[in-house]
């Protein structure tokens, strides 16, 4: 392998963003993934389309108006659920549809499809400017200092809602707070994988993690560090072959995910 | 007086689960619940920890009515009947006791309550590998982890062998006697209940008895009115 890539600007936003967006999306996805919300990433990423397709049509940032419209449906589908008993499956089906059907009818109004929407749909990592790599290290860096605050609270009403709630947790609220976290998470990350793609890293990393780890912290810090090594390593990959970066870090992904039941099917793997 | 419950009535969907029940608890007793299935003990157990607002009457804690606030939630411990989670949550029992630390509290009495309850060395195991019994001895520890003056376990001992039921029945009534925990425990085991409360509630919708054990179990009709009705309800479901 060449280390001449590594010297260049634009792969240095790329891995330092990538990385950040690995950090982010493990932990937020393993709170996700336990809640059985596992889809939920999807759902969002889907109803940010509309958001991008707004923003494009509006002629404002897109990733901004994706913010918006991602929270919005996130805690709107949230409410509704709780309130007319939907089950969690049903209403990501409706916030996956309504999403996709926003932005498509969006974009008939704009007049077409235009090349950007495409980077959005599949990632354009290596085309992170310095400004966009800001951001994701401060989304970053906000949501995980959201999370050490709420540690406790999040993990025991991830845990059991029930008992959560009888130790004085306010366990909506605690709800609402990973919902947002969650939206946040997937408009911050779509840059690296795209609309399409999101959900695998919110998941695949996890799934995995929770085959290796005893108690939660050691999962969560497992998660990391594959989903990181999933992500640099397919950057690198990618640029090296000339393929698709957001491709290459779900496969790598599915490749560890792969070696994992493989180990665990001939029983060499033990807690 | 720790415990004051007057005139409570919930419907729930339409049907009456509770009919005017009022009782008390003091400080340091040991009160059995009994009643047999749909008699509404977990009913009036979701009511008492703030999980089913939709009663009327009065519920006080420590003096306070619960309506008002949820700050008593902090004083007491909770034991349900089959706790529900995932089988595969990554949780050690480490994990699970210190979930119930409240920030700022000691996390060294964690040590202390495993070695207590005998699940010390169980500590870096996942919560879903343990038996029956040792899970709800690891929930016990969560319950008192912030030094709880009262603790409901509502039919704790649900599907769990009778080694395990019995370990846990002696670490109860060491909670009792030895820390003065005040307990409220619902069990469908009467021979239990009269081997260790001090007071006895037996409740069927309404409450037809509230005392102490002794007088409760020393009354032939009284424990055959009990037994009649487990009877009919046990007829009724099989």
């Amino acid at each position: 392998m060449s280390l001449e890539i590594l010297g260049y600007g634009f792969m240095h936003r790329a891995l330092v963003s990538g990385a950040a967006i690995a950090v982010l999306c493990s932990v937020v996805g393993l709170f996700l993934v336990l809640r059985r919300y596992s889809l939920f990433g999807d759902a969002i990423a889907h109803s940010s389309f509309g958001g991008i397709a707004l923003g494009l049509l509006a002629g404002v940032y897109p990733l901004w108006t994706a913010y918006g419209v991602s929270i919005a449906s996130a805690l709107i589908i949230t409410k509704v659920k709780d309130k007319f008993n939907i089950s969690g499956d049903a209403s990501i089906a409706v916030l996956l549809s309504s999403g996709i059907a926003a932005g498509l009818v969006i974009i008939g109004l704009s007049g077409g499809f235009t090349v950007d929407i495409f980077s959005f749909l599949f990632g354009s990592i290596l085309l992170v400017g310095a400004d966009d790599a800001v951001l994701v290290l401060v989304m970053t860096g906000a949501i995980l200092i959201i999370v050490l605050l709420f540690y406790r609270q999040m993990l025991y009403s991830t845990f059991s809602e029930e008992q959560a709630q009888v130790s004085g947790i306010h366990v909506q609220r605690i709800n609402y707070l990973i919902v947002v976290m969650a939206g946040i998470t997937v408009v911050t990350s779509i840059q690296l994988v795209g609309v399409l793609l999101i959900s695998a890293l919110f998941v695949i990393p996890n799934v995995t993690a929770i085959m290796y780890g005893r108690g939660f912290l050691q999962t969560a810090v497992i998660s990391v560090i594959l989903s990181v090594s999933a992500v640099v390593a397919g950057i690198l990959v990618s640029y090296l072959f000339d393929i698709t970066p957001a491709g290459t870090i779900v496969l790598l992904s599915i490749g560890m995910l792969g070696c994992t039941m493989g180990l665990k099917s001939a029983g060499l793997l033990s807690r | 007086m720790i415990v004051k419950v007057d005139d409570l009535t919930v419907r729930y969907q339409g049907i009456l689960a509770l009919d005017g029940i009022s009782f008390e608890v003091d400080e340091g007793d040991f009160l059995g619940m009994i009643g047999p299935n749909g008699a509404g003990k977990s009913t009036l157990f979701d009511v008492m920890l703030g999980l089913n607002t939709g009663y009327k009457g009065i519920v006080e804690f420590f003096g306070s009515d619960i309506r008002k606030s949820r700050d008593y939630l902090g004083r007491i411990g909770y034991v349900p009947q089959n706790p529900v989670f995932e089988r595969n949550f990554p949780a050690t029992v480490r994990d699970v006791v210190q979930m119930g630390l409240k920030r700022g509290s000691d996390a060294g009495r964690i040590d202390g309550i495993l070695q207590q309850l005998w699940i010390h060395e169980l500590a870096g195991r996942r919560i879903g590998e343990l038996s029956g019994g040792q899970q709800q001895r690891v929930f016990i520890a969560k319950a008192l982890v912030n030094d709880p003056k009262v603790l409901i376990l509502d039919e704790p001992v649900t599907g769990v062998d009778r080694q395990s039921t019995e370990l846990f029945y002696s670490i109860l009534s060491e909670l009792n006697s030895v820390q003065g925990i005040t307990i409220i425990w619902s069990s469908h085991d009467l021979d239990a209940v009269n081997r260790l409360a001090n007071h006895v509630a037996c409740l069927n919708q309404t409450l037809f008895f509230h005392g102490e054990s002794e007088r409760f179990f020393s009354d032939d009709k009284l424990v055959k009115q009990y037994s009649e009705a487990s009877m009919q309800e046990h007829m009724h479901q099989h």
